[in-house]
């Protein structure tokens, strides 16, 4: 059986503590998975960590690698928002060859992309992007000709946009919708406490 | 767990190794597995001003089978101990064990030193990292204060939703230190319970809109409904629609072999007939079971005419191997409570016609209707041993043929009468767990059968059984091989019995060396004779069955083929050669 493969991007509500990330990274591991990039950090409650996950799996990968981190005691809420409509972000810093003739060129493109140089050294510059992968892969091959001396890239942050009433909402997933879920319960967990809870109607940014 | 709260709810200072056993205490633990080890030292110091018992085994691999043993004859959470090091990594072979077959239990491991974690210290070893994918969770506890509430989680998450594994790995200077210790303060978490999902009423009228129109139906009863105590839900929902009840290997006994609605034992060595009704059904009803490839066969082929309808409280299950046509979340019980005022009386008449035919051609057949000529065969035996023991009696099995041949031939009636190691299949699971399952249930009459392979693997704690004074009977189906193996290479690999010759010690011998009587049978007419010496005999007894040694288990699908290619014994089992 052998699938489509497409990125999966997974919104993942852990509980703060050693050995959350190992059990996380062992679901994927020991199916053979790859995780594309991952990246985790704090969240607006305390000893609550959000991670992003992007992998390249099928689709019913994918809805077992869901299946599996919700089991997770340490986890409190999964959602795989790669059909959901969200704002991505990822930075990079690139380090790149500048001669002083190159210098103007270099920062012309800069300013082009909204990017920031933020270290200037007699022989090269780093450049700071933070955006889209597409927008930051677009500026890689722009410098490439210049000669990239080194890159470090974040994993991505993803967010869904405007008002959502977590994972069961009015976006029908298939998935979740087969295994007839009609309630959730909001209990104690964090999982209510979410609610991401913006007014605003959703729009490009 | 029963949680006593008798003992004065005033905080005290108590050290680690104390709240330990204070704790299994108020947790309800009677027994406790165990090996002691320097890591460990500081509790069982303690365990000496402590009520419960402790089962000193002889190999840790034995304490958590026995533990598992325990859980399974008895539903609640059995508990195994350990120190670091090798005494934790001799655990890890039990509690894959629970893990696959959703076996309640609480592995405590004792741990160096915290401020000498990850300095490979003298028996380090990283058993939380060990064991993270085989437990449904673990804990590594550094500080007094945090053991209280590690256990009562522990024991909570081990017995909850779909049971499983649990390890408590804690420093020793955890044990040493001392803190306040109150049992209320340390409440479990109220961490989100799984499932958060129950079927919604639309669901539920979907599934009953397809029992109630099906022609063909089948139940698939699996090991959930004894986990669930779901057996008298099941018996009204198939007894309602006029469903035949099909079981896989941890489901027997979820219902009564006696049941005219049962039809038997599905998958790689189950009745040809069932597995031909699941191939005919046009809608299988799945109760807390996980479609495992030993009851499919090749997955393109399963059950093609068949909806589905799959109960079941892990969500992770549904749509693993097949599709489920209406999955339905949630616990068994609850659900099929909830699905049953949908179900209407039905009769499906023409539908067992058509399973009664294939039955006529089934290989497996009623054992006592074949003649005997004085040779012994293992289903002879156990069958013997099911009419002998009117049924009633708890089976531990090891892993092999004996183990199909005992779930072919003794009926089980009632659930937890079977425990047998079905997902991961461990050789060496019976004597251990027959230790565990006697504790949880001192007036069960309770019998190992085991091959002579996997009997060797663990056979140490016949020292425990003597120890104990436990009246634990052992039936060795000995047939000089490793069975199952060398039916696999005389199928598959053109009869090279590579490594499966077995050479085994004189058991009675060997139980007489531990004090047991041991019998050593090899003709048919002296199994009966045997098995009433060793039954009435007051404690624990051993009989050597010397059976045919290249005896096959049939029916048999191979490993991926269609459930309804069956191979089917050659020739019937009187007509056999001789070999003598």
């Amino acid at each position: 059986m052998t699938e489509r493969e497409k990125t999966h991007t997974f919104v993942v509500y852990v509980e703060n503590k050693p050995g959350v990330l190992n059990r996380i990274a062992s679901l994927f591991r020991r199916r053979g998975y790859n995780i594309e990039s991952l990246t985790v950090g704090h969240t607006e409650r305390p000893n609550i960590s959000r991670m992003t996950i992007v992998s390249s799996i099928g689709e019913g990968a994918a809805h077992r690698v869901e299946a599996n981190i919700y089991k997770l005691v340490s986890v409190l809420s999964v959602e795989d928002v790669t059909h959901a409509t969200t704002i991505s972000r990822s930075l990079a810093l690139i380090k790149v060859v500048a001669s002083e003739e190159s210098r103007h060129r270099l920062m012309e493109i800069v300013r082009v992309f909204r990017a920031r140089v933020v270290d200037l050294a007699p022989r090269s510059l780093i450049i700071e992007i933070t955006g889209a992968e597409d927008k930051i892969h677009a500026l890689v091959d722009v410098l490439r000709p210049f000669g990239i001396l080194e890159m470090v890239r974040t994993g991505q942050v993803v967010m869904r946009r405007g008002v959502q009433e977590r994972a069961e909402s009015s976006s029908p997933k298939p998935a979740q919708d087969d295994i007839g879920r009609s309630e959730q319960k909001t209990g104690p967990g964090p999982s209510g406490a979410n609610a991401l809870v913006e007014a605003e109607h959703p729009g490009s940014v | 767990m029963n949680e006593t709260s008798s003992q004065s709810a005033k905080p005290r200072k108590l050290a680690g190794a104390e709240i330990i056993w204070e704790c299994l205490e108020r947790l309800g633990v009677e027994h406790v597995f165990g090996y002691p080890g320097g890591a460990i030292l500081p509790t069982y110091d303690a365990l000496t001003k402590s009520r419960v018992h402790h089962v000193l085994v002889r190999h840790e691999q034995g304490a958590t089978h026995m533990a598992d043993g325990y859980a399974r004859a008895s539903g609640r959470v059995g508990v195994a101990l350990a120190t670091s090091g090798p005494g934790a990594t001799n655990m890890v072979t039990g509690i894959a064990t629970a893990m696959m077959d959703s076996s309640p239990i609480v592995c405590i491991t004792g741990q160096v030193g915290s401020v000498v974690l990850g300095s490979d210290a003298f028996q380090e070893t990283d058993i939380t990292g060990i064991t993270l994918p085989i437990t449904k969770h673990n804990y590594l506890v550094t500080r007094a204060d945090e053991i209280a509430i590690s256990l009562r989680e522990a024991f909570q998450i081990a017995a909850s939703d779909r049971p499983g594994p649990v390890l408590v790995d804690i420093t020793k200077d955890a044990q040493l230190g001392s803190c306040e210790f109150d049992w209320e303060a340390a409440a479990p978490r109220a961490h989100r319970q799984v499932p958060d999902f129950f079927p919604a009423p639309a669901k539920l009228n979907e599934a009953a809109v397809l029992i109630n129109e099906s022609q063909r139906p089948v139940i698939l009863a699996g090991h959930g409904i004894i986990l669930s105590g779901a057996g008298e839900e099941v018996r009204r929902l198939a007894e309602t629609a006029d469903i035949p009840v099909a079981l896989t290997l941890l489901g027997l006994g979820a219902f009564p072999a006696s049941h005219p609605l049962n039809l038997g034992m599905m998958g790689m060595h189950g009745e040809a007939w069932v597995n031909q009704a699941i191939q005919e059904s046009d809608l299988l009803i799945a109760l807390g079971m996980r479609f495992d490839d030993r009851v499919t066969g090749k997955l393109n082929t399963y059950a093609q005419k068949a909806k589905k309808i799959h109960v079941e409280i892990d969500r992770a299950e549904i749509n693993k191997n097949v599709h489920a046509d209406v999955p339905l979340i949630g616990d068994l019980r609850e659900v099929l409570e909830r699905l049953l005022p949908l179900v209407k009386p039905n009769r499906h008449s023409e539908w067992w016609s058509q399973v009664h035919v294939s039955k006529q051609d089934s290989a497996v057949r009623d054992i006592q209707n074949l003649p005997d000529n004085g040779h012994l065969y293992a289903a002879h035996v156990i069958n013997d041993l099911w009419r002998e023991t009117k049924g009633e009696a708890i089976i531990v099995t090891d892993v092999g043929q004996h183990q199909m041949w005992e779930a072919q031939y003794y009926h089980h009636e009632k659930p937890r009468s079977l425990i047998t190691s079905g997902g991961l299949g461990t050789m060496g699971f019976s004597l251990p767990a027959a230790i565990g399952a006697k504790f949880a249930r001192p007036d069960a009459e309770v019998w190992v059968v085991a091959g002579d392979g996997g009997f060797q693997m663990t056979m140490a704690e016949l020292a425990t059984i003597v120890q104990e004074k436990l009246n634990v009977k052992i039936a060795i189906i000995n047939n000089g091989y490793l069975g199952m193996v060398r039916q696999w290479q005389e199928f598959f690999y053109e009869g090279r019995y590579a490594g499966t010759p077995l050479l085994s010690p004189d058991f009675v011998k060997l139980a007489e060396a531990y004090g047991i009587p041991g019998l050593m049978v090899s003709e048919r007419s002296q199994v009966v004779p045997a098995l009433h010496t060793s039954r009435f005999h007051a404690g624990a007894a051993l009989i050597d069955f010397r059976v045919e040694q290249e005896d096959s288990v049939y029916p048999m699908v191979p490993a991926g083929a269609d459930l309804h290619a069956m191979i089917r014994r050659p020739t019937p089992l009187v007509e056999r050669p001789t070999d003598d």
